[in-house]
């Protein structure tokens, strides 16, 4: 299974670039760490419901209310670039 | 005096008769972070100002009144800087407050200092801060454990009367059992995670690091609860979690986990775990073996789930409202990757991309649904146990601290380090560690933890088993040479 793994292809999923060395290192690190969780294909776990999280929580409902949070110059306080109380991005529609 | 060398409840005693005032406690940490964090490197800054402040208008009557308390840079203190000790945050001040430092301020404490970590919290030396090196304060070339490195060095050096920390597979445990110190992971949900940095959120859980075990339970009263900005929170209601502390331990089961004492467990670690065991057999605790059958594949089942949240949770980190964001960039596509790819670590970027690797499409059902699958299996094991026994007993870690720069470009070897302490996050069950000796190694003489296990919600019951030990023995009294 493992030995199908692109880290570059995986890593561009998560909108990273590696550099050629960080590529060969990943590749053969996560490599090794893939082999190594393959002994869980060894553990029988027919019938067995998945474990998401362990609160055993239901659905949480809250009033659709409005309530004191951040001003806008708050949330834009640790933006990088800003202007007219708006966050700035490159161009997105050419 | 040494005011900084104190305990929380003895500074307490100091405070509340007048003896000496919250101001005059500030000021003597200061002195001892100057003269010692040099060194250690706990601290990455420090609001030295506010801190004068609030010492300066603290109400001694309350639970903490007056009381500093340092913070792991994971954790929102409004005003602070709050960097997961990560580049991709340098620069970034936190616009609110968790809720664990609305309540430490509610109980009258002061968040005071920030810690350094591992970036993100992933990792078990601290090496892979970002930002600074911490070292061991018992043997300055050796890691101080992680991800809350910085919480357990400065709480075993007497540069914080305690801190908080997280732990999503041993983060708090772990650096504890290290540095010789009390670390404390209460059960998923039983203090919320509101404004703690998301790491992996079905793991992730905050709690203290303490000098004693009393002063764990004095934490653990101010921060747990139900919080509605965090829905995993649990509903249970909250207990006096010192109210067992004193009693004997007549009648209390502990179960030592026969996979928890394997061939590759340093002999010194062993021995000295072994020895603390026949001590609660010696304090009239019955000792009995029990199995947790699933054990060796917690690793491989952690860093599946682990990887794969955080590989969700951090991709909030695209460079657009805070952060990092590159230079000269040609489009939106640019931001995103060249923001994300020179902020992060090599750690953080290695499980990224494991984790977006198992869930992606055609490996999720092989690698995700089937690590979840088992960590249902390894829930069961502790539920099992946990019906013949009041809790478990074994070591923290495998081995003391190591050197720096060991195990750097070996992640599997570092992964293996958390063995014994990532299943109770997958089972979402609570731990202790707690100082249980020494082990002389290469000339140093090295902190060895013991870990006690409890059921979901079973705080106060590990609590009064973990002060039974501390109070009979010397252990926790010992101070590293600075």
């Amino acid at each position: 299974m493992s030995a199908d793994f692109d880290v570059r292809h995986t890593a561009h999923l998560a909108r990273l670039e590696l550099s050629e060395a960080e590529a060969a290192k990943f590749q053969s690190q996560l490599s090794q760490i893939l082999s190594y969780v393959e002994q869980l294909k060894e553990v029988d776990v027919s019938g067995v419901d998945p474990t998401a999280q362990t609160a055993h929580t239901v659905n949480v409902f809250r009033q659709d209310a409005e309530r004191e949070w951040f001003t806008s110059e708050q949330a834009l306080a640790n933006a990088p670039r800003q202007a007219n109380h708006l966050f700035i991005v490159p161009k997105v529609i050419e | 005096m040494d005011l900084h060398t104190l305990s929380i409840s003895a500074l307490q005693t100091r405070l509340r008769s007048g003896e000496t005032t919250p101001s005059a406690a500030l000021e003597a940490l200061e002195s001892r972070i100057a003269s010692v964090d040099p060194k250690v490197g706990g601290y990455l800054s420090r609001n030295l100002l506010r801190a004068r402040q609030e010492a300066a208008a603290a109400d001694v009557s309350l639970p903490l009144g007056g009381i500093p308390i340092a913070i792991k840079d994971v954790i929102n203190v409004q005003g602070d800087p709050c960097t997961a000790a990560s580049k991709i945050l340098q620069g970034y001040t936190a616009s609110y407050n968790a809720t664990v430092i609305q309540k430490l301020r509610a109980a009258g404490a002061i968040p005071f200092g920030r810690l350094n970590m591992d970036e993100f919290a992933m990792g078990s030396s601290t090496e892979n801060s970002a930002l600074q090196r911490t070292s061991n304060p018992w043997d300055l070339t050796r890691i101080p454990g992680g991800s809350s490195g910085g919480s357990a060095a400065v709480v075993a050096a007497d540069e914080a009367f305690a801190s908080l920390g997280s732990d999503t597979g041993g983060s708090i445990r772990q650096p504890a059992a290290l540095c010789g110190c009390v670390g404390l992971k209460p059960t998923y949900g039983r203090v919320s995670r509101f404004g703690l940095m998301a790491f992996a959120s079905s793991l992730d859980q905050i709690g203290p690091f303490t000098k004693t075990v009393e002063d764990s339970a004095r934490l653990l009263n101010v921060l747990a609860g139900k919080d509605p900005m965090d829905s995993t929170s649990l509903e249970a209601p909250t207990e006096d979690y010192t109210r067992l502390l004193g009693r004997d331990l007549k009648g209390i089961k502990l179960g030592m986990p026969k996979e928890y004492f394997i061939e590759g467990i340093d002999p010194q670690v062993d021995a000295t775990v072994r020895a603390a065991i026949r001590h609660f057999e010696a304090l009239g605790a019955e000792i009995v073996e029990v199995s947790l059958p699933h054990t060796q594949y917690a690793v491989a089942v952690y860093y599946i789930i682990a990887t794969a949240e955080a590989s969700a949770n951090l991709a909030r980190y695209d460079g657009v409202r805070y952060g990092h964001r590159a230079e000269d960039l040609r489009n939106i596509q640019d931001l995103y990757i060249r923001s994300r790819s020179e902020g992060f670590g090599e750690e953080v970027k290695r499980r990224i991309i494991l984790g977006t690797y198992v869930l992606s499409s055609g490996y999720y059902d092989a690698y995700y649904l089937r690590a979840q699958k088992v960590r249902t299996l390894i829930r069961q094991d502790f539920e099992a146990a946990f019906k013949k026994v009041d809790a478990l007993i074994c070591p923290t870690s495998p081995e003391v601290a190591f050197k720096i720069g060991d195990r750097s470009g070996d992640p599997l070897k570092m992964y293996l380090a958390d063995i014994f302490t990532i299943a109770t996050n997958l089972a979402g069950n609570c731990g202790i560690s707690l100082p249980c000796g020494f082990a002389q190694m290469e000339g140093s003489r090295l902190p060895v933890g013991l870990q006690l296990l409890g059921d979901s919600l079973q705080e106060a019951k590990l609590l009064q088993i973990a002060h039974a030990y501390e109070s009979s023995t010397p252990w926790h009294k010992e101070r590293p040479v600075l």
